[in-house]
């Protein structure tokens, strides 16, 4: 049966997008992604350094990923929808996975900022994939603003706390029209199977594998999870009872 | 001239263009991109685009990251 994932027009058998930082390597950083099944993996854009060997581009193409270029960084709408123009450029996509950061501590999205550079960037045309909180009201003004998708977080960058609000999750996959993707905070597998059972289309996660003691088995066991969640969201969970009740007959 | 490229002052002769810029660091022209005073330039307008006095040149490429 066909499950695919579809975002501005575009399908995906994969429901689980990589992000690439925090690698110690290359090698290690493509053997991730090749156990994890992605066909979708973010990069950021840094100046050009002029004695950095290999690049992660290479490895994207090399195993045929869609690149999907992040503006992490940004602290302002107008950092933001420049470094999107720029990797428009660079890299010929107009997919954009929209970060726009309040403090360097947190890390967490400035919903403010990422509004402005959201309807910036549609009216652009860019494919704009939003990174914000755990917010159902935001979630709903970024896809009537005409993004292509919600990505709200579990728990903050690269903190592997899981899903620090589940309810919320729920309250923006019910409203939303556009795929909603979980993205940051995952810790390890059960993490993007909750995210996965609570509804949401698709887990984005990067340290998790690339920092985990084995990353290419981190990311084979991200890729069976969010597998094994969708299948369970689709199956239909029971329901949760106080008190027991009897799957074997009670009386001889 | 001098021009800010990537951050550091560089020594160009009047008259350069982006690209001459562009080439201080790269000879590589895909996967990367270039702004100009925070303005885009696009590949196709590299040589083109001749630089000023003092000018910012930004000089990007994908990293890992996300």
């Amino acid at each position: 049966m066909d499950d695919d994932l579809i975002i501005g027009g575009e399908k995906f058998s994969s429901r689980l997008i990589m992000g690439t930082g925090g690698a110690p390597s290359l090698e290690v950083l493509d053997q991730a992604l090749v156990a994890s099944g992605t066909e979708l993996t973010t990069v950021a854009m840094r100046r050009l350094d002029p004695s950095s060997r290999g690049s992660v581009l290479d490895v994207l193409r090399a195993r045929g990923i869609k690149v999907l270029p992040n503006t992490a960084g940004c602290f302002t709408a107008g950092e933001a929808v420049l470094t999107a123009r720029l990797a428009r450029e660079a890299l010929e996509t107009d997919w954009v996975k929209l970060e726009v950061i309040s403090d360097e501590r947190t890390l967490l999205p400035d919903p403010i900022e990422t509004f402005d550079a959201a309807e910036r960037l549609v009216a652009d045309g860019f494919v704009v994939l939003p990174y914000i909180g755990d917010d159902p009201a935001l979630a709903r003004r970024l896809e009537q603003a005409g993004c292509a998708a919600v990505m709200p977080l579990g728990a903050p960058i690269g903190s592997g706390l899981g899903i620090r609000n589940p309810h919320n999750i729920e309250l923006i996959v019910e409203a939303a029209g556009v795929p909603v993707i979980l993205d940051a905070g995952i810790g390890t597998a059960s993490d993007a199977a909750l995210a996965m059972e609570l509804g949401c289309d698709a887990v984005l996660l990067a340290t998790a594998v690339t920092r985990a003691q084995r990353p290419d088995l981190m990311a084979e066991a991200m890729r069976l999870a969010v597998r094994a969640g969708r299948a369970a969201r689709q199956a239909g969970r029971i329901p949760r009872r106080r008190y027991a009740e009897a799957s074997s007959p009670m009386h001889p | 001239m001098n021009v800010i490229i990537n951050g550091a002052a560089h020594e160009l002769p009047s008259g350069a263009t982006v690209a001459q810029a562009v080439q201080k660091l790269t000879e590589a022209v895909s996967g990367v991109a270039v702004a100009l005073n925070d303005e885009v330039v696009s590949r196709g307008a590299w040589s083109s685009t001749t630089l000023s006095e003092a000018d910012r040149v930004e000089v990007l490429t994908a990293v890992q990251g996300g």
